[in-house]
């Protein structure tokens, strides 16, 4: 497949910068997925896998807030946070999964302790599904 | 010459020892931690500059006029992130950067938030009003801190209680030289040089990919404010300390001198005391 250029940036660095083949992330209104030849367009990331393929070989990684953008071929993805599904450390997601599940079931947690709460469960979530799944 | 006792000198030769001992230690460890504060400061750069470039893209593409984040309205009160550091020992460091900040608030309806021990401090002496209680360390914030200040901030913006939103802090233009700056981060500037926007496919629309993306953006943009200020610190602090150390070298030379001096005007003395007894 023809490549196209990709760059995977976040505040900590950058995690990806070459040619890839295919891109598909979760947004906000659901799945996109990337090929070389993409119109110029723009959309904010949600919580989910993001899969990339590279010389033929497909790469995961757990990808969550931001927003990716194709401007002229380059196909830029600015995520929160995003970390390869190797680099994931799944027992850390479990342990967080669990603090976020006791937050939740505990009936004296106040709101924000519930929103915050919730958050962390999903990040865990997909942490967790991204780093079993490799 | 003799009326200086050599133990004094002796005594205050040995309390520079170990201030230089210490202005040294701190100078090395301020070094290294430079180092790396430089390189994450450099990391952090390239995601806000691509935030930056499609927010550019969205403003002059005139699309998404309706969001609050670019409607213009009348400044009322505003609010500053003002970046400081935890410790002194910072050659002008905190001071010029609170100085700065504080010359700019007068004459408005002003709320800080701060950011650095020393920051605190200053505002709540001088009782300004804070947008947090909860004091915040400097060198203890991290990226999800500065997207959770953020969110807090773009909630206040768009229901009208802040109007505008400033951040202070020091841009670190070189290792000798580092500026206090400000920078306006709401409402978006208007854009003079009119790019001419390329098509662009906006998912959704043009205004939750705004509403999604300028939390965001503030969010990195404090960050790397962060990191600038942070190295921006630790050059300070090192060049404050290798001062301190020239300083320290200076004044044991200069008393090692004097306990020369001394030392031999007692032995002179002592000398012709014995000669004058003798003879």
């Amino acid at each position: 497949m023809t490549p196209f250029p990709l760059k995977i940036v976040t505040p900590d660095g950058i995690r990806f910068d070459g040619q890839a083949e295919e891109l598909i992330v979760r947004t906000t209104t659901g799945d996109m997925g990337f090929l070389a030849g993409h119109v110029n367009c723009c959309a904010p990331l949600g919580m989910g896998r993001a899969m990339v393929i590279v010389d033929g070989v497909k790469r995961y990684g757990a990808c969550i807030g931001g927003m990716v953008s194709v401007i002229n071929g380059t196909v830029s993805l600015v995520p929160t946070t995003f970390e390869w599904a190797e680099d994931i450390d799944v027992a850390r997601a479990e342990r967080s999964y669990e603090r976020a599940q006791t937050v939740l079931h505990n009936k004296q947690s106040t709101d924000t302790d519930i929103v915050l709460a919730k958050a962390r469960l999903r990040r865990a979530l997909v942490r967790k599904s991204v780093g079993t799944s490799k | 010459m003799a009326t200086v006792s050599t133990k004094e000198i002796k005594n205050r030769i040995r309390s520079m020892e170990s201030t230089k001992q210490i202005t040294r230690a701190m100078e090395m460890v301020a070094a290294s931690k430079l180092r790396h504060a430089q390189t994450k400061a450099s990391d952090a750069r390239p995601y806000f500059e691509i935030l930056l470039d499609t927010i550019e893209d969205i403003v002059c593409s005139g699309q998404g006029a309706q969001s609050p984040y670019l409607t213009q309205r009348p400044i009322k009160r505003t609010a500053y992130v003002v970046i400081a550091g935890d410790r002194g020992l910072a050659g002008g460091y905190n001071s010029n950067l609170l100085k700065m900040a504080f010359s700019a608030m007068e004459e408005k309806d002003a709320v800080v938030l701060p950011i650095g021990k020393k920051a605190v401090e200053f505002f709540k002496t001088r009782q300004v009003s804070l947008l947090t209680q909860t004091p915040q360390n400097a060198a203890e914030v991290s990226v999800g801190d500065c997207f959770s200040i953020a969110k807090q901030l773009c909630k206040a913006y768009c229901r009208g209680e802040l109007d505008e939103i400033v951040v202070v802090y020091t841009r670190f233009v070189s290792v000798l030289s580092q500026v206090p700056e400000m920078l306006r981060l709401l409402p978006l500037a208007e854009q003079d040089n009119k790019k001419i926007p390329s098509e662009m496919i906006y998912e959704p629309n043009c205004e939750e990919v705004l509403e999604t993306i300028i939390p965001e953006y503030l969010g990195g943009v404090l960050y790397g404010a962060l990191c600038e200020s942070r190295a921006s610190e630790q050059a300070a602090r090192r060049t404050a300390m290798n001062a301190a150390t020239q300083n320290a070298e200076e004044m044991i030379a200069d008393l090692s001198l004097k306990f020369n001096q001394a030392r031999q005007a007692a032995i002179t003395q002592e000398i012709t005391e014995i000669v004058a007894g003798s003879q």
